[in-house]
C-alpha cells in the first residue's frame, strides 16, 4: 500500500502520495498549473519558475504565506497551498511575460502552433496582450540533419533539450551554450545530430524550436490530424505510437504513452520510419505479370491457381497475427512456413525455451528499473534503440537509492546528480563490436559469438554450480564472469538481455542458463529480456510453422506449385542462390507486400499490402505484449490489408470458411480459437461493436477543417465517409472523444492542453498508469512449476583463422530495418555498405578508415568500404547490411572489385 | 376605429415617401468596405501573397468550406499550394477575415456571383488572390515576424536585434 499524506489546495482537503512534488501532485488531481522544465521523466530542476503556488504559513487566514516552486516542493502532512491565489498568479503570469518579452511574431509559421505547450501556458496564465515595447534578441539557426528543424528564437530557456539529449539519451553532440539571456541550445556547429532519439526533442521540447522536418514538406496541424493508436514497426519492441493522416496521406508518427513499454519517447526510426508508406517503392495496384489489374481479377486467377494444386504460404515476422493466421488457415497448417532465416527460426526456438521457464520477461518499464545488467551478444542502441535508452536509465538506479539514503526524493534530478555522481547501478555488455551504450557501462567486452556464449555459460556457473562449467576459460574472461555474476547475484532486480542480434544461439542458451541460475538462486526479481528482429516475430514464432528451409526444398523438388509469400522478402532470408531455384521451380509465385522487393520482382501475382497506418491487426513485441494497431485512413486505390486479400483469396476459390470473417474480430477470435497459446489476443483491445454513450470514437478532432472544401474540386457532394467494420472508431469527427480505454486513444487532447502533455489528463497519476490499464496483453507469462534444466552447449572457444575472418552481422538503427530505410529521410542516415574490422587486422591489410575493400563471402564477392575503431577482435569482421547465412567465414581483400 | 383610420392614413403619406426599392441590376447598391460578400486572398505592400497558409481561417470556418496545403519556398517562406473556398457552402459570416493574422484573407462589397452549376462555386487560389492589399494597405506580417526568408535575415524584422555571437564572452 503507497503511503499518502493529506494537503489542502485551494482550501480543499486532498490525500497525495507521501514523497511526491506538489507539482505533480496538483496535475495527477487534474489542476491546471502551468509548468514548461519539469517533465515526469525527466523529473524538477526549477529552472523555469513557471509552477510557482503560495504556501500558506501554520493555519492562519489565506493571505499570509511564500511563494514556491511546486515542482521543487515535496509535499508534507497538513500543507496548505493556494494555487488561485491572486500573488501566485501574478507571479506565473509575470513569468510568461518575461519569456515572451523575446519571443517572435511566428506562431502562424510555426509548425508547433496548435499544439504549443508555449500557447496552452500563456492562454492558461492569462498573458493576452504584449506590454514589452523594446528590441528581441535573435538567434541564427543550425542546420540539424534530416529529421529536425531548429528555430531558435522561439526558445525560452527551459533547459528541457538538453537535459533531454544529454543527460538522459546520452547524446554528446548538442548543449546549451553563451550566457544571462543568450544561451543558445544546438550543436558546436551546423551538422547532423548522432542521437537516434533527437526525434524525441521535438516532443520534449515545449515551443517550436525543435519540429518534426519531414511532417513539414507536407505539413497539416494538429487539429486537422485524424489520428489513430498504432504501434512501431520497425524493430520488436512494439513501442506505442499515434498516426496522423490527412488527406488520404500518413503524415507522421507521435509517441503514444504506454507505462510498461515505450513511456514517453520513441526512437528516431521509429518515429521517421514511416515515409515508406509514400516512397516509390511502393506498390499500390494488384499486378498480374507485371501488369496492373482490377482486384477481382488478380483474385479470381488467385482461386485458378489454388485449384490446381498444392500451395503452400511463407508468413512474415512483421505482418500481423490475423495475416499470418489467414494464410496459414488458406494453405493448412501443414504448409505455412516462417519467413525466417534457418538460424534465426534456431534462435527464436531457443528464446522460446526460456521464455517457456521460470522467469518472467522485463517490460521496458522495469528493464529501466533493473539494478544490474548483463546484455549477451546484442548492440541495443542498433537493434531495439528502446530498451537501451532505458538501461542508460537503469545504470542511474543506484544513484537514486544512494540519493534516498540522503532523503533526496528520485524527481529532484539535479540534486540526485550532485549527490550521487559516482554511483552507479552495474551494467555489463559483452558484443563484438563497439556500442553506444558503453560509455554508461561497468564493463564492455569485445567478444566473438563463441566466446560471449562461453561468458555467459561461465556466469552461469558462477551463479550456481549445477550449471556446466566452461573449461579453458582464459583468466581475464573467467574475471570479468565472476564478476558479472557478483554483480547479478547482489542485485534485487537483475536483468539479463540477449537476443538474436549476433545471430548465435549458443549466446542465446548461454543467457539461458543464467536466467535460470538466478532463479536458483532464490531472485525472484530477475528478470529477462530477449531482443527479436521484427514487429511480430514473437508473435510468428508462438504460432509456429515449418522452417523456410523446407519451404523452398518443396519447392525446387516440385512438391509444391504455388507460393504464397506474406510480406517477406526471401532474399533477406535464404541464399540468392536457394531462392532463385526455388522461385524459378515454382510455377505460380503469389506475394502480399507493401513494397517492391526483389521478391516481388520475381512474382506472377503481386498484391498491394496496406503498411501499418492503414491496417488493423495484432502485433505480438519481444515482451509477449500482444497489442492492437488501429488503421488511420483508407488507403487510395486497391491497397487492402493482408489478412482481406487473403480471405477474398479463399472466398473466391469458394472456401466458406472464410465468408465468416466479415471484420477483423472474426479473424482474430478465429486466430485465438485454432492458437490457444494466443487465446488472449481478443483481449488486446475492445472489440468493433464497443461504443460509449452509444457512439463510436471519433478519430477526427472535433476542430477539424475542411470537410466541405477537401475534395470539392472533385465533387462539391461530400462523399459518405467510410465504413469501419474493424474497429470500434469512426473516421470522422462525428463521435465519443473523452475518458475512453486507452487502445482506442486516437490523439491526446484537453480542454486547454493542445499540446502532446496533454495526455496528463489520461493518466491516473501524471507518468503513471493510464486510465483504463495498460493497452495489450501478455501472452507469455512464466510458469514456476517448468522443470527447466541447464542447457550444456558451450561451444569451443573462438579461434581466428590465417587469411580467414569470421564475418558476424552488424545492425544499424538507420539501414537494418527493411521498412524504414525506405523512408527519405531516415535514407539519407543509412550508412554505405561496410566491413568493420579489427584495428590490427586492418593494420596488416593496409586499411584505413573507409577505404574500399572486397569480402569474398560464399561464391560472391562484395565491394564495401572499411571501418575501424570499433574493437573488434582479431579474426573477426562485421559485416553491414547483414546477409542471412551470417556467421560464416569469408575472406577479405584491400581495393575494389573489379568493375 | 381610429387606429383603423390611422394606419389607411400612414399608409397613404408613403405615396409621397422617397422611394427605398433599388432598381438593381440596373442601378447597383452602395455598399460598405466591411460589406460581407466574395471573398479574397490580398498581396503584401511588396507584392507577395499575403496568405501563410496557417490554417486558421479553415479551422474557424463554421462550415468548413475552406481547404488548403501548406507549402514552403527554398527561402523558408510558407504559403498554400492550392486554397479552396467551396463558396456554395460559404456563409459569409466573416471569422475566416477575423481569424487571419495576416490580413490575406478579406471579404468584399461584391455579392454577384451567382451560378446555374454548384461546382462553379468552387473557387481555386487563382480565383481568388487579387494583386493588391485590399482593405488593409499596410501590413507585412514577414516584416515583424521572426522567421527568416529572401531579403530578411534574422534580425532584419521590426523591433529586432542584429543575431546573438553565441561565442561571445561579453555579459
Ligand atoms: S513556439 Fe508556440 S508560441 Fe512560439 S511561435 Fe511557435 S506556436 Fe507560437
Ligand atoms: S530549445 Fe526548447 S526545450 Fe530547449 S530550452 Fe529552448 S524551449 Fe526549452
Ligand atoms: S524501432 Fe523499436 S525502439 Fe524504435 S520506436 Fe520502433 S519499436 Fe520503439
Ligand atoms: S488565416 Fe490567413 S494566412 Fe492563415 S491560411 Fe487563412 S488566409 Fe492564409
Ligand atoms: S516547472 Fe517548476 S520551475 Fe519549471
Amino acid at each position: 500500500m503507497e503511503m499518502t499524506v493529506q494537503i489542502s489546495i485551494d482550501g480543499r482537503a486532498v490525500t497525495v502520495a507521501a514523497g511526491d512534488n506538489l507539482l505533480r501532485a496538483c496535475l495527477s488531481l487534474g489542476y491546471d498549473l502551468p509548468y514548461f522544465c519539469w517533465h515526469p521523466a525527466l523529473g524538477s530542476v526549477g529552472a523555469c519558475r513557471q509552477c510557482a503556488v503560495k504556501q500558506i504559513h501554520g493555519d492562519g487566514d489565506r493571505r499570509s504565506g511564500r511563494i514556491v516552486m511546486a515542482c521543487m516542493t515535496p509535499v508534507a502532512e497538513g500543507m496548505r497551498i493556494a494555487i488561485a491565489d491572486p500573488e501566485a498568479r501574478a507571479f506565473r503570469a509575470g513569468v510568461i511575460e518575461w519569456l515572451m518579452t523575446n519571443h517572435p511574431h511566428d506562431c502562424p509559421v510555426c509548425p508547433e502552433g496548435g499544439e504549443c505547450h508555449l500557447q496552452d501556458m500563456t492562454v492558461m496564465t492569462g498573458h493576452v496582450r504584449r506590454r514589452y515595447r523594446f528590441t528581441k534578441r535573435t538567434f541564427r539557426n543550425q542546420y540539424l540533419g534530416p529529421f529536425l528543424q531548429h528555430e531558435m528564437n522561439r526558445c525560452i530557456a527551459c533547459y528541457r533539450c538538453v537535459r533531454f539529449y544529454r543527460d538522459y539519451a546520452g547524446g554528446r553532440d548538442f548543449d546549451v551554450f553563451a550566457t544571462h539571456r543568450d544561451v543558445y541550445f544546438g550543436r558546436h556547429a551546423d551538422g547532423v545530430l548522432d542521437s537516434e532519439f533527437a526525434g524525441n526533442l521535438a516532443e520534449i521540447c515545449p515551443t517550436g524550436v525543435f519540429t518534426d522536418k519531414p511532417l513539414e514538406t507536407d505539413y497539416a496541424r494538429k487539429w486537422d490530424l485524424r489520428g489513430a493508436p498504432s504501434l512501431c514497426v520497425h524493430c520488436g519492441l512494439g513501442c506505442n505510437t499515434t498516426v496522423n493522416a490527412r488527406a488520404g496521406r500518413l503524415r507522421r508518427v507521435l509517441n503514444r504513452y504506454h507505462p510498461a513499454v515505450n513511456g514517453y519517447f520513441l526512437c528516431d526510426r521509429g518515429r521517421f520510419g514511416h515515409g515508406f508508406t509514400t516512397s516509390g517503392q511502393r506498390l499500390r495496384a494488384p499486378l498480374l505479370r507485371g501488369r496492373p489489374v482490377p482486384p477481382d481479377q488478380a483474385l479470381a486467377r488467385i482461386s485458378d491457381i489454388l485449384a490446381q494444386g498444392t500451395a503452400i504460404g511463407i508468413g512474415s515476422p512483421r505482418a500481423s497475427l490475423e495475416a499470418n493466421f489467414a494464410l496459414r488457415h488458406l494453405v493448412g497448417p501443414a504448409n505455412f512456413h516462417l519467413g525466417l532465416p534457418a538460424a534465426e527460426a534456431r534462435q527464436m526456438a531457443a528464446i522460446r525455451r526460456i521464455t517457456a521457464g521460470p522467469v518472467t520477461i522485463a517490460p521496458i518499464s522495469e528493464a529501466e528499473r533493473a539494478d544490474a545488467v548483463l546484455v549477451l551478444g546484442e548492440d541495443l542502441p542498433n537493434t531495439a534503440p528502446r530498451l537501451a535508452l532505458a538501461l542508460r536509465q537503469a545504470v542511474r538506479e543506484g544513484s537514486f537509492v544512494f540519493a534516498e539514503t540522503l532523503g533526496i526524493p528520485r524527481w529532484h534530478e539535479a540534486a540526485v546528480r550532485t549527490a550521487a555522481q559516482p554511483v552507479r547501478s552495474p551494467l555489463i555488455v559483452a558484443t563484438p563490436a563497439a556500442t553506444r551504450l558503453d560509455d554508461v557501462a561497468a564493463r564492455a567486452a569485445r567478444l566473438a559469438p563463441d566466446d560471449i556464449a562461453r561468458l555467459g555459460f561461465a556466469i552461469a556457473h558462477a551463479l550456481d554450480g549445477g550449471a556446466p562449467a566452461v573449461p579453458g576459460l582464459p583468466a581475464d574472461l573467467a574475471a570479468l564472469a565472476e564478476d558479472a555474476a557478483r554483480a547479478l547475484a547482489e542485485a534485487h532486480r537483475p536483468l539479463v538481455v540477449t537476443g538474436t542480434g549476433c545471430a548465435s544461439s549458443a549466446v542465446i542458451e548461454a543467457a539461458a542458463n543464467i536466467t535460470l541460475a538466478l532463479h536458483r538462486r532464490g531472485r525472484p526479481g530477475a528478470r529477462f529480456h530477449p531482443v527479436v528482429p521484427a514487429c511480430n516475430s514473437q508473435g510468428l514464432a508462438l504460432m509456429g510453422g515449418r522452417s523456410l528451409d523446407d519451404a523452398l526444398a518443396a519447392l525446387a523438388a516440385g512438391t509444391a506449385e504455388t507460393l504464397i509469400a506474406l510480406e517477406t522478402d526471401l532474399y533477406r532470408c535464404a541464399a540468392a542462390a536457394d531462392v532463385d531455384t526455388a522461385l524459378a521451380a515454382a510455377r505460380h509465385v503469389i506475394v502480399l507486400d507493401q513494397v517492391r522487393t526483389p521478391t516481388t520482382d520475381r512474382a506472377d501475382i503481386i498484391l498491394p499490402a496496406a503498411a501499418f497506418a492503414e491496417a488493423d491487426g495484432t502485433l505480438v513485441s519481444n515482451e509477449g505484449r500482444a497489442q492492437r494497431f488501429v488503421q488511420a485512413f483508407v488507403p487510395a486505390g486497391a491497397i487492402r490489408e493482408s489478412w482481406r486479400w487473403l480471405r477474398d483469396a479463399g472466398i473466391a476459390a469458394g472456401r466458406p470458411d472464410f465468408a465468416g470473417w466479415t471484420g477483423l474480430d472474426e479473424v482474430t477470435a478465429a486466430c485465438a480459437h485454432h492458437l490457444p497459446d494466443m487465446a488472449a489476443i481478443v483481449g488486446a483491445a475492445p472489440p468493433a461493436s464497443f461504443r460509449i454513450a452509444g457512439a463510436r470514437i471519433a478519430r477526427e478532432p472535433s476542430r477539424t477543417s475542411g470537410r466541405t472544401a477537401l475534395a470539392a474540386e472533385i465533387s462539391v457532394h461530400e462523399a459518405k465517409p467510410p465504413d469501419d467494420p474493424d474497429t470500434p472508431l469512426a473516421f470522422t469527427m462525428e463521435g465519443y472523444y473523452g475518458p475512453m480505454p486507452p487502445a482506442l486513444l486516437p490523439y491526446a487532447w484537453a480542454p486547454g492542453w493542445n499540446s502532446v502533455q496533454a495526455i496528463n489528463k489520461f493518466q491516473q497519476e501524471v507518468g503513471g498508469d493510464l486510465l483504463g490499464g495498460p493497452p495489450g496483453c501478455r501472452l507469455i507469462e512464466p510458469r514456476p512449476d517448468a522443470t527447466a534444466s541447464y542447457g550444456g552447449g558451450v561451444p569451443a572457444a573462438f579461434a581466428a583463422r590465417a587469411g580467414q575472418w569470421l564475418i558476424v552481422p552488424m545492425h544499424e538503427v538507420f539501414g537494418s530495418d527493411e521498412l524504414s530505410r525506405l523512408a527519405p529521410a531516415v535514407a539519407e542516415r543509412v550508412p554505405a555498405p561496410y566491413l568493420a574490422l579489427a584495428d590490427g587486422d586492418a593494420a596488416r591489410l593496409g586499411l584505413g578508415e573507409g577505404d574500399a575493400v572486397i569480402l569474398e563471402l560464399a561464391g560472391a564477392s562484395l565491394s564495401l568500404t572499411a571501418r575501424i575503431g570499433l574493437g573488434l577482435p582479431g579474426g573477426l569482421a562485421g559485416l553491414f547490411p547483414a546477409l542471412p547465412a551470417l556467421p560464416a567465414w569469408g575472406i577479405v581483400a584491400k581495393g575494389s572489385a573489379l568493375a | 376605429m381610429f387606429s383603423q383610420l390611422r394606419t389607411l392614413w400612414t399608409v397613404f403619406l408613403h405615396l409621397f415617401h422617397r422611394r427605398v426599392t433599388v432598381q438593381y441590376p440596373e442601378q447597383k447598391p452602395d455598399l460598405p468596405p466591411r460589406y460581407r460578400g466574395r471573398i479574397i486572398l490580398s498581396r503584401d505592400p511588396d507584392g507577395e501573397e499575403r496568405c501563410v497558409a496557417c490554417y486558421l481561417c479553415a479551422v474557424a470556418c463554421p462550415v468548413d468550406c475552406i481547404a488548403l496545403q501548406k507549402a514552403e519556398r527554398p527561402d523558408g517562406r510558407w504559403y498554400p499550394a492550392f486554397f479552396r473556398i467551396n463558396f456554395s457552402r460559404c456563409i459569409f459570416c466573416g471569422y475566416c477575415e477575423e481569424a487571419c493574422p495576416t490580413d490575406a484573407i478579406q471579404l468584399t462589397p461584391d455579392f454577384e456571383m451567382s451560378e446555374y452549376l454548384r461546382p462553379n462555386l468552387v473557387y481555386e487560389k487563382r480565383d481568388l488572390l487579387i494583386s493588391g492589399p485590399g482593405k488593409y494597405p499596410g501590413y507585412n506580417f514577414y516584416r515583424i515576424a521572426g522567421l527568416a526568408i529572401a531579403g530578411k535575415d534574422k534580425g532584419e524584422a521590426a523591433a529586432e536585434e542584429p543575431p546573438v555571437d553565441v561565442r561571445g564572452l561579453l555579459p
